[in-house]
């Protein structure tokens, strides 16, 4: 496999990832299932397209060192804080108690107790990479199931840390071979020189830096990338964060997951977040994908068909015991029951982690080969049990145990919900103060780094980013926002911005400014919901000023306003007809002129008092009343 | 032939009136049943005159519901009798245009029932204190029918409002069931006896 060239592989890898995830999307199966599935058909019992994929686990890996910075990123320090219970209280009686059933029944099962305790630590692990990436897919990440589930994933991705110490030293041999892999102590290098005295100030000192140079450094430094108006520095740059962490906490021998998780959270807060997000989102899915890939690849069949009731045994023995004791740590936590088995399953995997610390431990001689190889197999097979087992509680258990939510009263008034406003210049600022003094949670996007500057101290939620970006919608919570108003300056951009959301997230309401009549119907025909000319209300009120001081009385001026009004706006329509005539600078031109006279024809023709007001003055009446009396004055 | 009830909701704090929203889910998806909600239509009080006219002549029975406010009704109901009852179409020699429909009010009150009486702190009856809607109906040749109140709006519980709400719901489903005059008539002049719509 050596002499296939690297592109052959991105083929391959890239191949069965867009022909299997959307056949396993489309059959319910989740996108984790499909990767892991189209995994084992390129790998070396499938179609042996691939070899063997240690190098590209390892370098997929990273996939979930960005996953954790995502998560960071999502994540306000506050909110964090409030995690802190199942954190330390959920996580820790997870680890420990499914080390102790798992160790208790190895050494039931006759193995040494060093090694059953090894084991029952490595696959007391569960992988962060699945179950983040199932509960996101199945919305779940803000219940309190994903936020119970998240926290007992980020107190694994913390206890690695001292496990490497501590494995070492239930070797039952001379250790053999550096520990290669994935974070913490495998690269450890100059840290082993460090008095121990020194070591926690280091990792103080590390964990600080990062502290501070998201809270200080990063706005000047995302100002002047800015200044180079290039997108592709912004993914740079990103990058560069996430890689630069990484690199910082493997030198400090800290888990580089952690560091760029606990990067994420100081960002969370930042306007920057949201371009962040964006950029990185892409590569993690990637490399996400790319990391199920290779362990779908990985499983060894060959030692399933030589001892097929063995690994069986492991895989269903594991699961169970993992997921019984995330049960009745609901149970204690006061989960509802469907909560409970749901959060139970979704955790009940082994791990990635697993593979890594059983490299580690089989080469500090803490497991033998004939125990390390068939452990392998069975975290492999353990990773692709629980999309299946979710698969089933969504169809048997769920509709079984969950009681649909009361429906709201129908028609009572819903006056909440999120705002996003494009653009936040003198146009967007106006219509995002009156609904923040209203009590509206308002999120701004703005690509100019002075419009958002300072208001984020008045109560919006301020991003940096160009907003006709399907991602960076998203990101804001466009898929969840009520209304979008656009407020940009350009045109192009406004008709940009409104078709990603007309396509992407139709349930927005979508509210936009124009630059004039033709460029409003041009937007209409988008189906935007409400577009207001940018300078005719103004305008109009001039108008109004105008003719008090002719001489109209104010409520007189006023009617006057608000018919001009009602007129004109229905004069921006134009008839479908014309719709689908050739484009031109010409026929736009003449359009505009024509328009124009007719609204002041229809002005014309109208006399001032005509129409809404005439109850008002009814000569009618008048006339009746003076033919009735015989001799009245005409 | 069934009625058509068209209720011209006037509220301009729908959102702040239990009682109001309560009244309004109770009537929305009757048969029959048009709900305008004015003040929704018309923040800025520039009435559509023909197009409440057309409405108009496309119903048989009007139903004014609001709040009754110093004794009569929130300002935009006042603005729409102006505008839209205009001579020539609702009254005078030529304004026939309404004549054998039938007008009604519901109402909700802050005060108790037992404060509409002559020896109550407002004096007069709800009846008396509705003459002046009562006399635009009948200068519009239009049959002026029994008023519907939920009283006592300040001090309500769920259970009371839901309950004035029912009786709403049975009130104007009731009305869809009336016999429009015309209908009436004619049917008297054929010597036919009209069924129940339940029977026919």
């Amino acid at each position: 496999m050596a002499q296939v060239s690297f592109l052959l592989m991105a083929f391959v890898y890239l191949a069965v990832a867009v022909i299997s995830v959307p056949i396993a999307k489309r059959l319910g199966l989740g996108s984790v299932l499909g990767y892991l599935i189209g995994g084992v058909l390129i790998g070396p019992f499938g179609a042996s397209l691939v070899g063997d994929q240690t190098d590209v686990m390892h370098f997929a890996e990273f996939g979930v060192v960005m996953m954790l910075f995502l998560v960071g990123l999502e994540l306000r320090p506050q909110f964090l804080w409030q995690l802190r219970k199942p954190i330390l209280g959920l996580g820790s009686a997870q680890l420990i108690g499914t080390t102790a059933v798992l160790a208790g029944t190895g050494i039931a099962l006759g193995f040494d107790w060093r090694i059953a305790l090894a084991a029952g630590i490595i696959l007391a692990m569960s992988s962060t990479a699945i179950v983040l990436q199932t509960l996101a897919e199945k919305n779940l990440m803000k219940t309190p199931v994903g936020q119970a589930s998240f926290s007992v994933l980020l107190f694994q991705d913390i206890a690695v840390i001292p496990l490497l110490a501590f494995l070492p030293l239930l070797a039952f041999g001379v250790p053999h071979g550096d520990a290669g892999g994935h974070g913490a102590a495998a690269h450890a290098g100059w840290i082993d020189a460090v008095p121990g005295w020194a070591y926690p100030l280091v990792v103080i000192g590390a964990v600080a830096s990062i502290i501070l140079a998201g809270r200080l450094a990063l706005r000047p430094v995302f100002r002047y990338i800015a200044s180079a108006r290039l997108r592709e520095m912004f993914t740079a740059f990103g990058l560069l964060i996430v890689v630069g962490i990484a690199v910082l906490m493997q030198a400090v021998g800290l888990s580089p997951a952690l560091g760029t998780f606990l990067a994420g959270v100081v960002l969370a807060e930042s306007e920057f977040r949201h371009e962040l997000e964006s950029d990185i989102e892409p590569f993690k899915g990637l490399l996400m994908g790319l990391f199920f890939i290779s362990v779908g690849a990985g499983i060894d069949f060959a030692l399933l068909a030589h001892s097929p009731g063995l690994i069986a045994a492991l895989v269903f023995g594991v699961v169970a015991v993992k997921a019984g004791v995330l049960f009745i740590l609901s149970r204690v936590f006061r989960f509802s029951l469907s909560e409970g088995i749901l959060f139970a399953l979704a955790l009940s995997q082994v791990g990635e982690f697993a593979f890594v610390l059983i490299a580690f431990a089989l080469q500090n001689a803490v497991l033998p080969a004939d125990i390390a190889n068939p452990l392998v197999a069975a975290v492999a097979l353990s990773m692709l049990t629980t999309p299946l087992l979710l698969i089933a509680y969504d169809k048997r258990i769920a509709p079984r145990l969950v009681t649909p939510e009361p429906e709201r009263e129908p028609d009572d008034i819903q006056a909440d919900g999120t705002a996003i406003i494009a653009g936040f210049g003198r146009f967007g600022q106006v219509a995002g103060r009156l609904l923040l003094a209203n009590g509206f949670r308002v999120t701004v996007l703005d690509h100019d780094a002075d419009h958002v500057e300072g208001v984020r101290a008045y109560g919006f939620k301020v991003y940096f980013g160009d907003a006709s970006r399907v991602d960076l919608l998203k990101a804001a919570g466009a898929a969840e926002a009520k209304i979008l108003i656009i407020a940009v300056d350009e045109h192009e951009k406004m008709m940009e911005i409104a078709e990603a959301a007309k396509k992407h997230f139709p349930q927005l309401k979508l509210l936009s400014r124009a630059y004039d009549r033709v460029k409003a119907f041009e937007l209409m025909k988008l189906d935007v919901d409400v577009v207001k000319r940018e300078t005719f209300g103004s305008a109009l009120e001039i108008g109004v000023e105008a003719l008090k001081a002719m001489g109209f009385r104010a409520y007189q001026a006023e009617r006057a306003g608000r018919l001009f009004r009602k007129h004109d706006e229905a004069a921006v329509v134009i008839p479908e007809e014309y719709w689908d005539d050739e484009e031109g600078y010409l026929r736009v031109f003449r359009q505009k002129t024509e328009a124009l006279e007719r609204v002041l024809q229809a002005d014309l023709a109208r006399p001032p008092d005509e129409g809404a007001d005439a109850a008002w003055d009814t000569q009618t009446l008048v006339a009746e009343v003076r033919a009735a009396k015989p001799g009245a004055r005409r | 032939m069934p009625s058509k009830v068209l209720i011209l909701l006037a509220h301009p704090a729908l959102q702040r009136s239990r009682v109001n929203r309560a009244l309004v889910r109770a009537v929305t998806e009757l048969q029959g049943v048009t709900l305008h909600d004015l003040y929704e239509t018309y923040p800025d009080f520039m009435i559509d005159v023909e197009h409440e006219q057309s409405l108009l002549l496309d119903h048989d029975i009007i139903v004014f519901q609001h709040p009754f406010y110093w004794y009569s009704a929130p300002a935009l109901v006042k603005e729409w009798l102006d505008l839209v009852l205009e001579h020539g179409f609702a009254y005078g020699r030529e304004g026939t245009a309404l004549r054998g429909k039938a007008m009604m009010s519901a109402i909700s009150t802050g005060g108790g029932e037992d404060a509409y009486h002559e020896a109550g702190m407002n004096r007069y009856s709800i009846t008396e204190l509705l003459r002046p809607f009562e006399q635009t109906a009948r200068l519009c040749g239009m049959e002026w029918l029994p008023h519907f109140a939920v009283h006592g709006t300040h001090s309500m519980d769920i259970g009371s409002i839901q309950s004035g709400a029912d009786d709403y719901r049975i009130l104007v489903t009731a009305l869809t069931d009336r016999m429009s005059r015309d209908a009436q008539r004619a049917m008297n002049e054929a010597q036919i006896i009209p069924l129940r719509p339940a029977e026919a």
